[in-house]
């Protein structure tokens, strides 16, 4: 799987060539294999999906994407490109931005500061000027401030920026944390469970904001969901996993239709 | 209603010489705006909340905006006497629309965003509209749904691109680029806007507005620029607004009241709109504007309450203790001190420094610090909630009017404020009151027809333009204001020939925190029973406080320690209602505490949230049942309607109570 033909989708929405590509990553801890010889890629502008039962290793896997586990054996390939080992913060500057299952925000500080933080790397002034609040921290702040409110008016955040995170409820925190992930202006966007432990409306509003963020900034995104509702409207293509091991690729319905796929959700008798 | 040169006079000091004839200059909203771009060319008249900041716009530049869409309007299509529909919240844009749509002598129609896509199919039906101009991805959806059913519809307007990049756009347009075109296409369609606009007079169609309407199908009320205008004008003069006047414009577009107070009247003394940045903000953005000028319904003034009342129970002792003995002085002596009446040296003082220690900072907090004047209208305000506000010297006034009307029916005067009464008839109003107890008024804002519905025109305009409110009320001997009693329709007699005025006793039972709706029956019985609806913040903040778990609304409303609490409010209410001789039939015997909220999505209640009588006593039929045949349980099943149109079904079973009565000498207590 190399870099193929761009195409546009039913929807009218162009999906390019690969821009990320995992190639035969395995994952060990001690002498657990979180992840066993996975390879798939990610195209340019889609919505990739990675599913499997509990336990499977798809956090991990999202882990490995993120710089934050460093495989054992395989090697992530990104924009044409081998990457190097990396520390998390260097592939965040790469334009890999990320959601955590387990929200993990500054409780303490308000939405607009949460998501201010997004921005940390479009932020370089000096100490004294930072501390003077005069020339470029000014400047700075005042130019990204712009950017943080577009996308608090892009999740309907308006009526909570000055909010404390730890006072607002688990959905709205996910999405504050949406906002954050998109200060950042990625080029990937990874969401691990960006659904989890939500109700149906709440759910329905995510799946909107997560379509719109792909339509309206073209960012590719990926994402690990359990509700498989939720994940076969939304994605362009989905990986399955299954016990560390890839057990499906493919578009929403052929992976619907995979012997291996239903076996793993629905169970299978053992002989 | 004629208009002379006997007005000229009112207009002078605003340097308007030209406009002692309606038709030679002020004859319309555009001609208004024209006024304004000169007279306030630098100052605010739009101001909308976005991206953390208030964006604002000159009369001058709203002049332009308007021309641009104007002229964009018409590059697609746009003719004289076209309807044009307008779904959104309030947003400059869609006032722009508005005047836009007059401009080019296009009828605008402004829509309740809420509304469901079954009730906005009937409306833009009924007008046959050939425009829509929405706001979102929400609202366009709605439109495509209905799509098929609308043989006149052809183009439609969206505000927000979001989401939207993937739609067919055939007939779906930008509001932007119809501003873009409209500029690009200046030459060529000047000369036709000027045109059209000079051919707008005193009787054109300003705005055709649905009224919701307790019973039936909505009715597109038509008012003219007569209407509108005359209105505007009048009631500016009556509370003396002014150019440097901030109101906050949030409620529904749709609703007569805005386009009275967010169109006419800011057209008319040139005032500053200015619109939240989401409905959730709007009172952060209510405290940051500090309106001068505010009206809301009851309804808000009571959430408001309410939440103060839960917040200061949360407060520390001293803070506790000092505000309820701040607030005692200001019962005492503060409508007094509004009124101008005598009030005492000591009194003065000591309310100047509960102004500074409490009175101010919380009419700071709650958005208020600068209203000169308010208003609350729609339904009837609990005189306790009244006092309130008044007591902290905030100058709340009532009115009384309906959409046939243009709004204006009676108002109160500054300084002859009551909680109890609506005021007198506001100027140029005549109101007459029929052997029946019905209100009927002939004013300049008397609307011209019930669109494509000469019956019901008929049923409710006489010849000589008298139109019947529907209302039944009285005017006090010694005051001269009138009282409201209810609905006309509503009132009815008791088996034993005793009145029957169900909202009488069901605002006695809405004064309480607790109850946010109740629905009384007895027509033709010997007896009444009610409906409860809880008030879910009220009651919620009661059960966290006493260790109440509850999971759900239903829940809660059927727990026994809130039955209690609803028992005694209906038994206090039958002690009030006992002492009214005219009503003391209308005592509550039986009650229950509803497992739902009644809702507009189920038809229960309109979208301005008057509940539907009829409606309710038919879908509830089989609870009514009960608490007349003395079952001391009722299990029902009820369906309901999700906001995006789904239905679904909440079984309950619900606990029926008996309230004690007090006995009165004309009637014997049915126990």
């Amino acid at each position: 799987m190399s870099t193929q033909e761009s195409y546009v989708t039913d929807d009218g929405r162009t999906i390019g060539p690969t821009v990320m590509e995992m190639k035969n990553i395995t994952l060990r801890f001690g002498g657990v294999n979180a992840i066993t010889d996975i390879s798939f890629d990610i195209r340019e502008g889609e919505i990739r999906a990675i599913i499997g039962p509990n336990g499977a290793g798809k956090s991990s896997m999202l882990n490995v994407i993120s710089g934050f586990y460093v495989p054992q054996e395989g090697e992530v390939w990104y924009k044409g490109a081998k990457r190097p080992q990396m520390k998390p913060y260097e592939v965040a500057q790469q334009g890999i931005a990320r959601t955590f299952q387990n929200i993990a925000l500054f409780e303490g500080m308000s939405v607009l500061d949460n998501v201010m933080t997004g921005r940390i790397r479009q932020m370089n002034a000096g100490l004294l000027s930072q501390a003077l609040w005069k020339g470029k921290a000014q400047k700075e702040e005042v130019e990204n401030r712009e950017v943080v409110e577009k996308i608090i008016d892009f999740l309907e955040i308006q009526a909570i920026r000055k909010t404390p995170v730890g006072r607002l409820p688990y959905g709205l925190k996910k999405r504050v944390e949406l906002a954050r992930a998109l200060a950042a202006e990625p080029s990937i966007l990874l969401l691990d469970e960006p659904m989890a432990g939500m109700n149906v409306e709440e759910k329905e509003d995510m799946s909107r904001f997560v379509l719109d963020v792909n339509d309206e900034f073209g960012t590719t995104i990926a994402l690990i969901e359990h509700d498989m509702g939720v994940v076969m409207d939304l994605s362009d293509r989905v990986v399955v996993m299954d016990y560390g091991k890839k057990i499906g690729d493919g578009t929403p319905d052929e992976v619907r239709n995979n012997q291996a796929v239903i076996d793993a959700y629905l169970g299978v008798a053992h002989d | 209603m004629r208009f002379g040169p006997v007005e000229a006079g009112f207009r002078e000091d605003l340097n308007l010489s030209q406009s002692s004839q309606a038709t030679g200059g002020l004859a319309s909203i555009p001609a208004l705006l024209q006024r304004n771009a000169t007279l306030f060319a630098e100052k605010d008249a739009y101001r909308e909340k976005e991206f953390g900041i208030w964006q604002s716009w000159t009369w001058a530049e709203t002049e332009k905006e308007i021309e641009a869409l104007a002229l964009g309007l018409i590059n697609v299509g746009v003719n004289e006497g076209d309807f044009i529909a307008i779904i959104g919240r309030n947003r400059p844009y869609f006032y722009w629309a508005m005047v836009a749509a007059q401009s080019i002598g296009a009828v605008p129609v402004p829509v309740y965003n809420d509304s469901s896509a079954e009730e906005m199919a009937y409306i833009l039906g009924h007008c046959g509209a050939r425009f829509v101009i929405a706001e979102d991805q929400e609202q366009v959806d709605k439109v495509i749904d209905i799509q098929d059913q609308l043989h006149q519809f052809e183009h439609m307007i969206y505000v927000d691109p979001r989401g939207m990049r993937k739609y067919d756009h055939h007939q779906l347009h930008e509001y932007s680029h119809i501003q873009d075109q409209g500029r690009a296409a200046y030459d060529e369609w000047i000369v036709d806007l000027k045109e059209r606009r000079a051919k707008l007079t005193y009787d054109s169609t300003c705005v055709m507005l649905y009224t919701s309407g307790t019973t039936g199908k909505p009715k597109g009320v038509v008012l003219s620029n007569r209407n509108i205008v005359e209105s505007a004008k009048n009631a500016s003069e009556f509370d003396n607004l002014r150019a440097d006047d901030e109101i906050l414009a949030y409620l529904p577009m749709a609703w007569v009241g805005d386009f009275i107070f967010s169109l006419g009247q800011a057209y008319w003394t040139g005032f500053c709109v200015n619109c939240p940045e989401s409905p959730e903000t709007m009172m952060t953005d209510l405290r940051e504007i500090g309106p001068t000028y505010y009206f809301a319904p009851p309804r808000v003034f009571e959430t408001q309450l309410t939440n103060v009342m839960i917040r200061m129970e949360d407060a520390g002792k001293f803070k506790y203790k000092m505000f309820h003995h701040f607030m005692e002085h200001a019962k005492r002596v503060g409508p007094n001190i509004l009124d101008g009446k005598p009030v005492g040296f000591m009194d003065r003082l000591k309310y100047k420094l509960g102004d500074f220690l409490v009175y101010g900072p919380l009419k700071d907090t709650l958005g208020f610090g600068r209203v000169r004047v308010g208003y609350t209208a729609g339904e009837a305000i609990g005189p306790e909630i009244f006092e309130f506000y008044r007591s902290l010297g905030i100058n709340l006034k009532q009115l009384y009017g309906q959409t046939e009307a243009t709004v204006f029916i009676t108002v109160q005067p500054d300084g002859e404020v009551r909680a109890d009464t609506v005021g007198v008839p506001a100027p140029d109003v005549e109101i007459k009151i029929a052997d029946n107890g019905e209100i009927f008024y002939r004013s300049p804002g008397t609307f011209v027809e019930y669109y494509k519905n000469p019956e019901s025109t008929a049923s409710t305009k006489d010849a000589e333009g008298w139109v019947a409110t529907g209302d039944a009320g009285f005017f006090e001997e010694q005051s001269g204001h009138l009282r409201i009693i209810d609905r006309a329709k509503d009132v009815g007699k008791m088996a034993d020939g005793a009145m029957f005025a169900p909202k009488f006793v069901e605002n006695k039972l809405k004064f309480y925190p607790d109850i946010l709706e109740a629905v009384l029956f007895g027509n033709g019985k010997d007896r009444c029973v009610a409906f409860i609806n809880i008030d879910l913040t009220a009651v919620g903040n009661w059960a966290e406080r006493n260790n109440v778990a509850y999971a759900s609304y239903q829940e809660l409303a059927g727990h026994p320690r809130v039955l209690d609490t609803i028992q005694e409010h209906v038994e206090a209410v039958n002690k009030s209602v006992a002492a009214d001789p005219m009503l003391s039939g209308c005592q509550i015997h039986r009650f229950l505490v509803l497992h739902k909220e009644l809702d507009a999505d189920d038809g229960e209640m309109t979208r301005t949230r008057k509940v539907r009588r009829v409606i309710v006593e038919n879908k509830f039929s089989d609870l009514i049942e009960g608490l007349y045949d003395g079952s001391p349980q009722v299990s029902t099943e009820t369906e309901v309607t999700y906001e995006d149109g789904r239905k679904g079904a909440i079984k309950a079973t619900l606990d029926l109570r008996d309230a004690a009565i007090v006995s009165t000498a004309s009637k014997v207590a049915a126990e």
